[in-house]
């Protein structure tokens, strides 16, 4: 019954949302008020009903009901219940339920935070969203509905959740990044509407501003806990692998990166209105392209889902539409016109414009590399494999320079910066961060790396500059430099969190690359291996059992100059269904370096091949991601955002962050 | 004329759903047919135990051989592996292909988690990689015992593959 009923609240909210689609953008053109005020209503309707369906396969879940075909296929009796409610998302229809419950769930905040808006704007950006839902909800229920039944021979347990994604960070990381993903679709509602109603001003481009940046700290959130996943789940040491799966949700942060940025001059200074429509169109298409490629079978990856084609041919002319259709508003309706402010070469307009610029060719090298194996195939080329060097050859000097650009651009002003002025405001982060580059290529490794100087350098030189863009901006207000330094408005801090963010995740990056090192070792019970300063003592193992695997597990004590510093229990899982053998990693992790250990095969007697690596600085690449989901954040609660209303709108911005 | 130029990202776009379109109808895992039936390409590379030492095509042949492309930095090649010992213990000879790689990385790894491989030539700038066609690391090929490719598969062999896909052919080539 309660699959049923799942089902039933998914027809009647496909129902409402085809009205959603339909009468307030009647409205809109027609002048209706009432047909325009009932998209707040029936995009809550769609809400409400989603959700209840979502509640339904949870239920399912919880009761193990096997029944259900889904249900049969990604859970398990023995699952503990966190796993069971998070198994709701553990294959390919669960997840995309997940996706339609985070996209309603947008749109019922739009509905509900949208109050000072002009009610036209309110109806389209609706209207929009529900087309979406349209699409989403269709493709559910004619390929992949998660209620179908499993009669009359209905399994007496199920298949169990694939043992990877039994781990705490399956249960965060994919409605994370989910909200983030699907976040993207608020501003390409705002982008559509504004381009049909021509409403193009720096008023829209406030209201875009928070979904934006909500959208984007959540999508770098979902990604760096995906990637901290996969370094200690994975457990093969590395934390990015330009898999096709993570490069589709990588290319839309790119792009939502830039449209945040683009958004900022678009508010402030008016300019670049039709280039920052076309991100907001692009990031969500970006986030489409990345559903059609894990969904579709078209690319082989670590991550794909259960394919059919059925469904390739679904969301493929879906996209088309979606993004054709968009392009092609775009192509008839975005303003031609020459804006009117100026700028010179040396502002904050140009440095962000170069920022914009870069984030959109990293954006098109990776998503070259991704289908570069399908370019060659359907060119007939055969088939030729892109790994990751080619993206680390064109990834690391483009962000390395956009950093760079990053320490300018922060601080110079709009319109007009004297070069002079930059220089001598910027020459103390600028030694600053040639000395903490050189202080750590000679404190690690053996002999000199440049490229380690160079990392560390451009890192350090991204966090120096926002402190001393504080600092003097501080010592610039009345009163005490240090109480003023905690009296900044929200928008400054979130800028320089994010800034500092990246910039450690900079650092992080690449000095762990260049500094890791690794160890492979044959040890039996008693032996001892010394990687680096550090010394891993074995001895031995024991058996452990969980809920529904049993393990061998690792006892390792690990010795820095004779003290002991740690202690290391990495194990070696059998899954009682299935039998899969999973390797789970213990990571002694702290500020400068982890301690990362990962069990091989069992060789006989009690010996074992042990992979141990000692990573400096791997933590500054999760601090710096979540400094930067944080900074966006605190921009979202800007009091600026929520006292704005709409007499406001031709007000020239003077405030100087962005 | 400003408007035409609007109507460049659309125009971009359409090329590459045209694109996704015809993605849809390859399969990433089937074989290039150009290559089946065809002789393995030819080259001569040194091997990882001893640089000094080249081989080429013709060592493949004599006996049916199972080449594997393979290195360090594909992380699905660690899961294939213990299979790939496997078989070398059932006698099967098996001859890697050691792509794009760091060779002390590729060295350190066969070190310690055992060598599978009668040998394994080093293709560091991936040429023969290039004509294999090959699409991602673990890639295994069927090569039979004049040097001619008869299955090729994407992806990690493993005791299903293994059975479905190659046996029935290693069999018909030994009974000829």
């Amino acid at each position: 019954m309660i699959a049923e009923l799942g089902h039933i609240a998914l027809i009647v909210a496909l129902g409402l949302s085809f009205l959603l689609a339909a009468i307030p953008m009647i409205g809109s053109y027609s002048n209706n008020l009432l047909w325009m005020r009932s998209s707040r209503s029936l995009a809550t309707g769609v809400f409400v009903f989603i959700a209840l369906a979502y509640a339904c396969l949870t239920i399912s879940f919880m009761e193990s009901d096997f029944s259900v075909a889904y249900v049969a296929a990604t859970s398990n009796s023995m699952l503990p219940w966190y796993y069971k409610a998070s198994a709701v998302w553990g294959g390919h229809e669960g997840s995309f339920l997940l996706w339609v419950l985070m996209l309603t769930g947008w749109t019922f905040t739009v509905a509900c935070l949208s109050r000072s808006l002009p009610m036209a704007m309110v109806a389209r950006v609706l209207s929009v969203l529900g087309f979406l839902t349209i699409g989403f909800l269709l493709f559910m229920l004619l390929t992949s509905n998660p209620f179908d039944r499993l009669l009359p021979d209905t399994p007496s347990e199920g298949r169990d959740l694939n043992p990877l994604l039994q781990d705490p960070a399956f249960v965060f990381h994919p409605p994370i990044l989910y909200m983030g993903y699907v976040g993207l679709s608020v501003n390409f509602a705002f982008a559509i509407a504004a381009l049909l109603s021509g409403r193009l001003d720096s008023a829209w481009a406030r209201w875009s501003r928070p979904w934006a940046t909500a959208a984007w700290a959540f999508l770098t959130l979902g990604i760096a806990l995906g990637s901290w996943w996969a370094y200690y789940e994975l457990g093969w040491g590395g934390w990015w692998f330009w898999d096709p799966v993570e490069n589709a949700s990588f290319m839309p942060w790119l792009v939502s990166t830039a449209l945040v940025h683009s958004l900022a001059v678009t508010e402030k200074r008016g300019v670049f209105k039709s280039w920052t429509i076309l991100l907001a169109i692009f990031a969500f298409s970006l986030s489409l392209l990345g559903t059609f490629l894990v969904r579709s079978g078209v690319i082989t990856s670590v991550h794909a889902f259960a394919t059919d084609p059925e469904r390739g041919v679904f969301i493929l002319g879906f996209l088309a539409l979606v993004v054709g259709g968009s392009l092609t508003i775009y192509a008839l309706k975005a303003p031609t016109m020459r804006a009117v402010a100026t700028f010179g070469w040396m502002s904050r307009e140009m440095f962000l414009l170069l920022n914009n610029m870069l984030l959109i060719v990293i954006m098109l090298t990776v998503l070259l590399g991704t289908l570069y194996p399908l370019i060659a195939d359907a060119m007939g080329l055969g088939r030729i494999s892109v790994g990751p060097p080619f993206f680390n050859a064109f990834f690391v000097p483009l962000v390395l320079v956009l950093s760079v650009l990053l320490g300018f651009g922060s601080v110079s002003q709009w319109k007009k910066t004297k070069g002079q002025k930059l220089a001598s405001f910027l020459w103390v982060p600028a030694a600053a961060a040639v000395l903490m580059g050189l202080a750590v290529a000679l404190m690690y490794g053996d002999g000199f790396h440049w490229q380690g100087w160079l990392c560390a350098a451009i890192g350090f030189w991204v966090i120096a500059v926002s402190l001393r863009d504080w600092w003097s901006k501080a010592s610039k207000k009345r009163g005490s430099t240090f109480s003023q330094l905690f009296n900044m408005n929200a928008s400054f801090y979130a800028m320089m969190l994010a800034h500092i963010g990246l910039g450690m995740t900079v650092v992080g990056g690449g000095l762990s690359s260049i500094y890791s090192v690794q160890s492979d070792v044959r040890l039996v019970p008693g032996d001892k291996v010394s990687v680096g300063a550090y010394e891993f003592n074995f001895s031995g193992t024991e058996g452990v059992r969980g809920p529904n695997y049993i393990a061998d597990r690792a006892n390792v004590t690990v010795l820095k100059d004779g003290k002991q510093i740690a202690e290391l229990g990495p194990e070696k899982r059998r899954y009682f269904s299935g039998g899969n053998m999973m390797t789970e990693a213990a990571v002694d992790s702290s500020f400068g370096r982890d301690l990362y250990m990962a069990m091989g095969e069992h060789l006989g007697e009690g010996a074992w091949a042990v992979r141990v690596y000692v990573k400096p600085f791997i933590m500054w690449i999760w601090i710096g991601c979540l400094l930067m989901g944080f900074g966006g954040f605190v921009a979202v609660a800007d009091k600026r955002y929520r006292r704005l209303s709409a007499v406001q709108s031709e007000m020239p911005a003077t405030s100087t962050t962005a | 004329m400003a408007r035409l130029k609007l109507f460049v990202p659309l125009a971009i776009f359409v090329a590459l759903a045209a694109l996704l379109w015809k993605g849809l109808s390859l399969d990433p895992t089937a074989m290039p047919s150009a290559l089946k039936d065809k002789a393995f390409p030819q080259f001569s590379l040194p091997i990882l135990k001893d640089e000094q030492q080249l081989k080429n095509q013709s060592d493949l042949k004599g006996q049916v051989t199972l080449v594997n492309v393979w290195a360090t930095w594909c992380v699905v090649c660690r899961v294939e592996h213990p299979y790939l010992l496997e078989l070398a213990e059932q006698g099967v000879r098996i001859v890697g292909v050691n792509y794009k790689d760091q060779p002390d990385a590729a060295r350190q790894w066969l070190k310690d988690l055992k060598d599978p491989y009668a040998f394994s030539v080093m293709d560091r700038d991936g040429r023969l990689g290039l004509d294999l066609g090959v699409f991602g690391a673990p890639e295994s090929y069927l090569v039979d015992q004049q040097g001619f490719i008869r299955h090729k598969h994407v992806g990690v062999v493993d005791d299903k593959v293994w059975a479905r896909d190659f046996l029935p052919i290693i069999e018909q080539l030994n009974t000829k």
